[in-house]
C-alpha cells in the first residue's frame, strides 16, 4: 500500500476510535462543558474536527502518493 | 391570502419552476438524466448531497428523537461522520469504476463487477423495496407539514398532491440536475429554518443553550445519555446502529448514483472533506426537541414537536416559512428518490432482466413512465395506506447496508466472488428480515441491520475463498 494512503486510513481510523468505541466511556452528564452535557459535548467535537482530519488525509495522500495517480484530473 | 399560504405556496411554486428552468437545454438522455451528465462541481455535489441526507426525518424525526428517547438520538449526528470518512476512500475509486465503462446505478455497478444480471436484478429490486417507504415518509412528513404550519388552511392531501405533482415536473424536465437545483434553494431555507428555532426556543424559554439544558438534565436526569428514556437503546444498539447506519449510508441507491455525478474524483474526494460540517445543525434540531420537552410535554406524536414549539413560539408568517422550507426538504429527497427508483426498474430490472438489447433510447423513455409510477404508486400508499409501511421503512436502512460487502470488497479485493456476492447478500437480507419480522430488533442489544451486515460479510468473504474458480471474472480495472 503506498504510503499516503497508510497514513491516511490511520487518520481515518480516529472518527470511529472516538465517535463509536469510545462511547461506553463517554456515557455520561458531567462535567458540563460549555453549557453542554459531556455526551454531547464530546459527540460535537469529534464531528466538527472530521473536517479536519479528512483535510490532513488529503494533503498527506497528495504528498506521499506518486503524482501520477489520476486523482489530480479535472482540476 | 394570509402571509404563511403565500409564501408556502410561492417557495412550492417557485422552486420547482427553477428545476425545471435548470434543464431545459439539456438533451435528456440516460447520462444527463441519472448522473447529470458527470459535470457537477465541489459546491453543487455538497449541496445535492446535503439535500439527500437531510430529508423531512431531519425536521421530525430527529427532533420527535430528541424529545422522545433523549440521548439514542446523537447516533443521527455521528452516522454521517463516519460515512463521509470512509467515503473519502470509497466514493473516488468508484467514480472511476463508473466514469470508465459509463455506469449509472449501483446495479450496473455489480453487473459490471460481478458480470451476472440477476445479482443485478436482486440489488435493483432490494434497492426499489428500500427505496418506496421512504418515499412515502417524505410525501408523509410533507402533507403533515405544510398542513400544521398552514394552520390547517392547506390540507395534508392537498399538499401532497401539489408538491407531487410539481417535483413530478421538474424530474421528468431536468433529471437529477433539476434536483440539485432545488436542493440549493432548500439547502439555505432549511439552514435558515433550523437555526432561527434552533438558537431561538432555548433563548426565548429558558435564557440560553446552557441554561436549558441544566434544565433538563435537573428534570430528566438520565435524558442526556444512553439509553435515554429508552428500555433497549444502550451504548451497544448506538455503537452498533452508528456503525451499521455509516456503512449503509452511501449504499442507498440514490447516494451511491450520486457519486458518479460529480465530474473528477478528486471533486468527490474533497466533497467528503467538507460533508461532515452538514451534520452539525443536527444539534440545533436536537435542541429543538429538548426545549419542547421541557415546554409541551406529553405530546401524543412525538414527531410533532418541532412544528408544536415553533407553532407555539412564532408568528404565523414565520411559521409559514418554517413550513415552506419543510415542504422542500421533502421534495428535494424525493425527486432524486423517485429518478433512481424509476431508473432502477426501467435500466436493472426491465433491460438486465428481460430485455437486455433495449437500447438507451427505450430505457429512456421507460425510465420516465417508471417516474409516474413509482411517485403514483407511493402517493396511494401514502393516502391509504398510512400505517401499512412503518415496518418496510425500518428495514430499509438494514436494507441497504447489506449492499457493503458487495460494494466494498468489489473495489479492493481481487478475489471476491460473484457466488460470495449472492450468498452474502441474500443471507444478509433474510437475517434483518427474519429478526425485524419476529421483534428480534435488537438483537441481544444490537441492531439487526448491523447483525445482517456481520453474517452478509464472513459469507461474503468465506465463500470466496473457497469456491475461488471463477477467478476469471472481468477485472474491476
Amino acid at each position: 500500500m503506498r504510503k499516503g494512503t497508510k497514513l491516511a486510513l490511520y487518520l481515518a481510523a480516529i472518527p470511529f476510535l472516538t465517535l463509536v468505541f469510545a462511547l461506553p466511556l463517554v456515557n455520561r452528564v458531567r462535567p458540563m462543558v460549555l453549557g453542554l452535557p459531556f455526551l454531547l459535548f464530546w459527540i460535537l467535537v469529534w464531528v466538527a474536527l472530521t473536517p479536519f482530519i479528512l483535510a490532513l488525509a488529503y494533503r498527506l495522500e497528495k504528498k506521499y502518493n506518486p503524482p501520477d495517480d489520476d486523482e489530480e484530473k479535472g482540476r | 391570502m394570509n402571509a404563511a399560504l403565500l409564501i408556502i405556496f410561492g417557495t412550492i411554486i417557485l422552486s420547482s419552476l427553477l428545476g425545471v428552468i435548470a434543464g431545459r437545454r439539456l438533451p435528456m438522455n440516460l447520462e444527463n438524466w441519472a448522473v447529470g451528465g458527470r459535470r457537477f462541481g465541489v459546491l453543487l455535489i455538497w449541496l445535492l448531497m446535503a439535500g439527500e441526507v437531510y430529508t423531512t426525518f431531519t425536521f421530525l424525526g430527529a427532533s420527535g428523537w430528541a424529545y422522545s428517547k433523549g440521548a439514542p438520538a446523537f447516533y443521527i449526528l455521528v452516522y454521517g461522520a463516519l460515512a463521509y470518512t470512509l467515503s473519502f476512500f470509497i466514493l473516488p475509486p468508484l467514480w472511476k469504476v463508473g466514469k470508465k465503462h459509463g455506469l449509472h446505478t449501483q446495479p450496473d455497478y455489480f453487473i459490471h463487477r460481478y458480470g451476472s444480471r440477476g445479482l443485478g436484478v436482486l440489488v435493483a429490486l432490494v434497492g426499489v423495496v428500500c427505496i418506496v417507504p421512504y418515499l412515502e415518509l417524505q410525501l408523509a412528513g410533507l402533507g403533515f407539514i405544510v398542513n400544521v404550519a398552514s394552520r390547517g388552511a392547506i390540507s395534508a392531501p392537498l399538499a401532497i398532491i401539489l408538491s407531487f405533482v410539481l417535483t413530478c415536473v421538474f424530474v421528468l424536465t431536468s433529471g437529477l440536475k433539476g434536483a440539485a437545483w432545488v436542493a440549493v434553494v432548500k439547502d439555505i431555507m432549511m439552514l435558515a429554518a433550523v437555526g432561527v428555532v434552533g438558537f431561538g426556543v432555548p433563548v426565548i424559554y429558558f435564557g440560553g443553550v446552557g441554561k436549558m439544558l441544566r434544565a433538563l438534565s435537573l428534570q430528566f436526569p438520565g435524558h442526556l445519555v444512553f439509553p435515554g428514556a429508552t428500555a433497549h437503546m444502550d451504548v451497544l444498539w448506538v455503537m452498533s446502529t452508528c456503525l451499521m447506519t455509516g456503512l449503509g449510508f452511501y449504499m442507498w441507491p440514490h447516494m451511491f448514483g450520486s457519486a458518479f455525478s460529480a465530474k473528477s474524483a478528486s471533486t468527490i474526494k474533497r466533497n467528503a472533506i467538507i460533508m461532515p460540517f452538514y451534520q452539525l445543525p443536527t444539534l440545533l434540531v436536537f435542541l429543538v426537541g429538548f426545549t419542547a420537552l421541557l415546554t409541551i410535554p406529553g405530546l401524543a406524536n412525538p414527531d410533532t414537536a418541532f412544528l408544536s414549539l415553533v407553532d407555539k413560539t412564532y408568528p404565523s408568517w414565520f411559521v409559514g416559512f418554517v413550513g415552506a422550507a419543510g415542504a422542500v426538504t421533502a421534495m428535494v429527497p424525493s425527486a432524486i428518490l423517485v429518478l433512481f427508483a424509476a431508473t432502477l426498474l426501467a435500466k436493472n430490472v426491465y433491460k438486465a432482466g428481460f430485455a437486455p438489447r433495449a437500447d438507451d433510447r427505450v430505457v429512456m423513455r421507460l425510465s420516465r413512465a417508471m417516474v409516474l409510477v413509482v411517485m403514483v404508486a407511493a402517493l396511494l400508499l401514502t393516502l391509504f395506506f398510512p400505517d401499512e409501511l412503518v415496518r418496510l421503512l425500518i428495514f430499509g436502512y438494514d436494507g441497504v447496508s447489506q449492499f457493503f460487502p458487495g460494494v466494498v470488497l468489489g473495489l479492493f479485493w481481487k478475489r471476491v466472488t460473484r457466488t460470495g456476492v449472492w450468498v452474502g447478500l441474500s443471507a444478509g437480507v433474510a437475517v434483518v428480515v427474519a429478526l425485524i419480522a419476529t421483534r428480534h430488533d435488537p438483537f441481544f442489544g444490537l441492531n439487526a441491520g448491523f447483525v445482517g451486515l456481520a453474517v452478509n460479510a464472513i459469507l461474503t468473504i468465506a465463500v470466496s475463498l473457497l469456491k475461488n474458480r471463477e477467478s476469471a471474472l472481468p477485472d474491476r480495472s
